[in-house]
């Protein structure tokens, strides 16, 4: 659907796997390095309690990728009811894969990001401060414009020192049109932005704001104004997306952001930003599976291009890609 | 508030084994596994997690059982003893050393560098300190105006190469910057970076061998998972820092990173980011956290907080006025200034520690009062500057006016007026109860004025005084509260005026 994403064919050669391969190497542990000559081999009959060894340092490992202790010790309880027909690494892995599918399954199906070019696109990024969200909205507007889109950003972001400014330096370099009314309400600014892409026939428009805890009612308060705002604003035929981006580095907290701003702003999808260099980010697993809110986009590297749609399939296959696992192929 | 549910899970764990008489190898097996799943949903670091269990089961194992406490008891004593060593035993100031002393901020993307930088200078300023701040966030788009506007809003001067790539010299610059006008330390702020990103972490080696800062300090977003450790020793590793700055505590996360990243680097947590204004910014005190995440409330921190907020020349003006009663609604609009500069309602709650007022009772009280805050300075706003000084000649014409001004109904411009002169009643009431010259601070507690030459010793005192100030009651009795929700505890829902 987008022309700038094109599915990878070969996992183990992508980038993505590339940018993974720190993540696989600490999240499988011992199973990672099923080649090495000191270990068994990857398809070789493994003793029940060496499968145990394997699965309690794999629960370790779960939590450490800040899966969370619920998450971790469910798959695990999972892979050892299984133990009887688990006798190799390969066999383990394959399981540990499957359990990773069908917690990210029941969102699959909205992974793709709501997209018309016919129509007018909304995307509202909502999250924590520091989560990434003007970067995000910066590269975005890049890869619209780049392919032929007319782009509307909305500097929503009032509050933090030089918010609009940020986003002002990535408009110009993309080439999209800014809306900034600096110290206003937000809601005007968005209000704003959403009537201008009207006006002047602009296809995507992407909404800014600031960074907010959760816990903070009177900010949350605004967020729901704003969303309220959107509503009146967008036209009818458009499209709507209301996005929650989160710093792949968060821990359990993931959970709490996504069911306050779930309930604020009625989330369609999650963003996952920096989920590059080691593992971590593993607390999405459960916002997709308790939240059923799907991962949309997520940025693997500080490039413009490292900002990708989120492809589970892919995604998985990058993860599991292994030396260990490729070989069982 | 931060810490709030593994507060509460490990107050769970510790109510479950009341029951208890002694510690044994069984029972303290399932707390053990209790406390360590807290410590995991918390985000606490496995390997920290790990060993803060060891050394808890070896103490309580070592420990000869004391007749007068139960187990229960003895095991709080513990983990609350482990928890203060965790975090770093006691608070570790900044160094200063050199003319001008230099600061390095650093750490990951979004961490919140930029904006402690700023706190941080203010925080200095404070302390009598004349900071200068470096931008050297030279890669993020308008990075080094945000630190510009900060510094504007802080009153405090920015150095910086307009259109420089050359962190080096901007820093270097800087500093002689800082010596010319008699700035004794300098803060520079530098991009957000990952530890592995080897040419970053090149720049960071290349600032600091160049430069040699008496601070080398790591800022770490409050809401990291598991990665915060690896962050915390990687950047140790390589630069050697001498402590961290813990920002965004003043969100719900469980705060495992706080609780990993001393342990694992041997350094201090010098300061947490406690809001999102420019002074919220404090220093760390291990023991306090602890005491708070084991549900002892952080009074100690209120007060200092209330100490550093309040300007005591006003305060002591307002108290002045409502003994002599001529406290008119412009003095309620100072006090209600006053009191917002300690926080919002929920952060004081939370920071009073009062036993059974759930997280979700004081997420309403603080929603509610808030809210009442603001329609009281919407009310207010409305008014003309005679009209606050004497509400008196408010006639129903006035009172229309200001409804229509402020948005409101004129029966709830009456109900606001009715409560000001009510509470006016209570303060006369009080002067009288308390004697001829109107009550005396100390005793009443009816000040928001406190002199700081009481400080030592009288804090317990002081929280009551502060209790009572919030509109709780004088012998106020936390076990008496009730649980209800969404019933306000007595005292705050009666008292607190113009609800």
């Amino acid at each position: 659907m987008f022309g700038w994403f094109k599915k990878q064919s070969s996992p183990e050669s992508s980038p993505l796997a590339g940018n993974l391969l720190n993540t696989s190497k600490q999240l499988l542990g011992s199973l990672f390095g099923a080649t090495t000559p000191s270990g068994p081999g990857i398809s070789e009959t493994l003793s029940p309690l060496e499968i145990e060894e394997l699965i309690t340092e794999l629960e370790e490992n779960l939590i450490k990728a800040d899966v969370g202790v619920n998450t971790a010790v469910e798959i695990c309880d999972q892979l050892r009811q299984q133990k009887s027909k688990l006798l190799s690494k390969a066999a383990l892995i394959s399981a540990l894969k499957q359990a990773f599918t069908d917690r990210l399954a029941p969102v699959k199906a909205q992974q793709s990001i709501a997209f018309n070019p016919q129509k007018l696109n909304i995307y509202l990024f909502v999250g924590v401060n520091g989560a990434g969200k003007t970067t995000t909205i910066g590269k975005l507007a890049h890869q619209f414009v780049e392919n032929g889109h007319k782009v509307v950003i909305g500097a929503g972001d009032s509050f933090r020192a030089a918010a609009e400014d940020q986003l002002a330096v990535w408009a110009e370099r993309a080439g999209a049109s800014l809306v900034r009314q600096d110290g206003a309400e937000a809601s005007g600014v968005i209000y704003d932005a959403i009537r201008r892409a009207v006006d002047t026939q602009a296809n995507v428009v992407l909404l800014d704001t600031a960074g907010r805890l959760q816990n903070k009612f009177n900010l949350m308060e605004e967020l729901r104004k704003i969303r309220a705002v959107i509503d009146k604003a967008r036209p009818e035929e458009s499209i709507f997306e209301s996005l929650l981006v989160i710093d792949a580095t968060t821990g359990q907290n993931a959970l709490k952001q996504a069911s306050v701003f779930q309930e604020t702003v009625d989330l369609s999808g999650v963003i996952l930003t920096k989920l590059d260099g080691s593992a971590k980010g593993g607390v999405i697993l459960a916002v997709a599976h308790e939240y059923r809110l799907p991962i949309k986009w997520v940025g693997v590297g500080e490039k413009i291009t490292d900002l990708q749609p989120f492809d589970s399939d892919a995604f998985l296959e990058a993860l599991f890609a292994s030396p260990a696992a490729s070989q069982v192929h | 508030m931060m810490f709030d549910d593994l507060s509460e899970r490990l107050q769970s764990v510790f109510a479950g084994f009341s029951r208890e008489k002694t510690l044994t190898e069984e029972n303290m097996a399932d707390a053990l596994r209790e406390i360590r799943r807290a410590l995991l949903e918390a985000d606490v670091s496995l390997r920290v997690a790990k060993a803060f269990l060891t050394r808890i089961k070896e103490r309580a194992e070592g420990e000869t059982v004391l007749k007068q406490v139960n187990a229960s008891q003895q095991l709080v004593k513990i983990v609350h003893d482990e928890m203060i060593l965790l975090l770093g035993k006691e608070n570790v100031p900044l160094n200063f050393s050199g003319n001008p002393s230099l600061i390095v901020l650093f750490g990951l993307q979004g961490s919140g560098k930029t904006t402690s930088a700023g706190k941080l200078a203010l925080h200095l300023r404070k302390k009598g300190k004349k900071p200068l701040l470096v931008a050297a966030d030279v890669y993020r788009p308008a990075a080094i105006q945000q630190l510009i506007t900060l510094g504007k809003q802080v009153g405090i001067p920015v150095h910086t190469i307009e259109g420089s790539n050359d962190v080096l010299a901007i820093a270097r610059t800087g500093e002689n910057f800082a010596k010319q006008n008699g700035h004794d330390v300098v803060i520079i702020d530098t991009a957000g970076r990952l530890q592995v990103d080897t040419a970053m972490m090149a720049e960071l080696l290349l600032l600091e061998r160049s430069l040699q800062p008496v601070e080398k300090l790591l800022v770490i977003d409050a809401m990291t998972g598991q990665e915060a450790v690896n962050v915390a020793e990687a950047f140790n590793t390589q630069l050697q820092m001498t402590g961290l700055i813990i920002t965004k505590m003043d969100g719900d996360a469980r705060g495992g990173a706080a609780l990993s990243v001393a342990e694992v680097t041997g350094q201090p947590i010098k300061f947490i980011g406690t809001g999102e204004t420019v002074d919220g910014l404090e220093p760390f005190y291990p023991e306090r956290l602890a005491t708070r995440i084991l549900g002892m409330g952080d009074v100690v921190s209120l007060v200092e907080k209330a100490q550093e907020a309040i300007d005591q020349d006003e305060a002591k003006r307002l108290e002045e006025r409502m003994r002599k009663q001529t406290f008119s609604l412009e003095d309620f609009v100072q006090v209600q200034k006053q009191f917002k500069r300690l926080g919002s309602m929920g952060d004081i709650l939370g920071m009073l520690g009062i036993p059974g007022l759930g997280k979700d009772q004081r997420e309403l009280l603080s929603f509610e009062g808030d809210k009442m805050m603001k329609r009281v300075e919407v009310m207010t706003q409305s008014m003309t500057l005679a009209e606050r000084q004497n509400p008196d000649i408010l006639t129903p014409s006035r009172q229309k006016r200001i409804a229509k001004g402020c948005g409101m109904s004129e029966k709830e411009i009456q109900d606001f007026l009715k409560q000001f002169n009510q509470m006016k009643m209570v303060m006369k009431q009080f002067s009288k109860l308390t004697g001829k010259g109107g009550p005396e601070p100390e005793k009443t507690g009816f000040s928001l004025h406190m002199p700081r030459s009481q400080k030592k010793n009288k804090e317990k005192n002081r929280a009551n005084q502060l209790a009572k100030g919030l509109g709780l009651p004088a012998n106020f009795d936390p076990s008496k509260m009730p649980t209800g929700f969404p019933k306000l505890p007595p005292g705050l829902g009666g008292k607190f005026p113009f609800q």
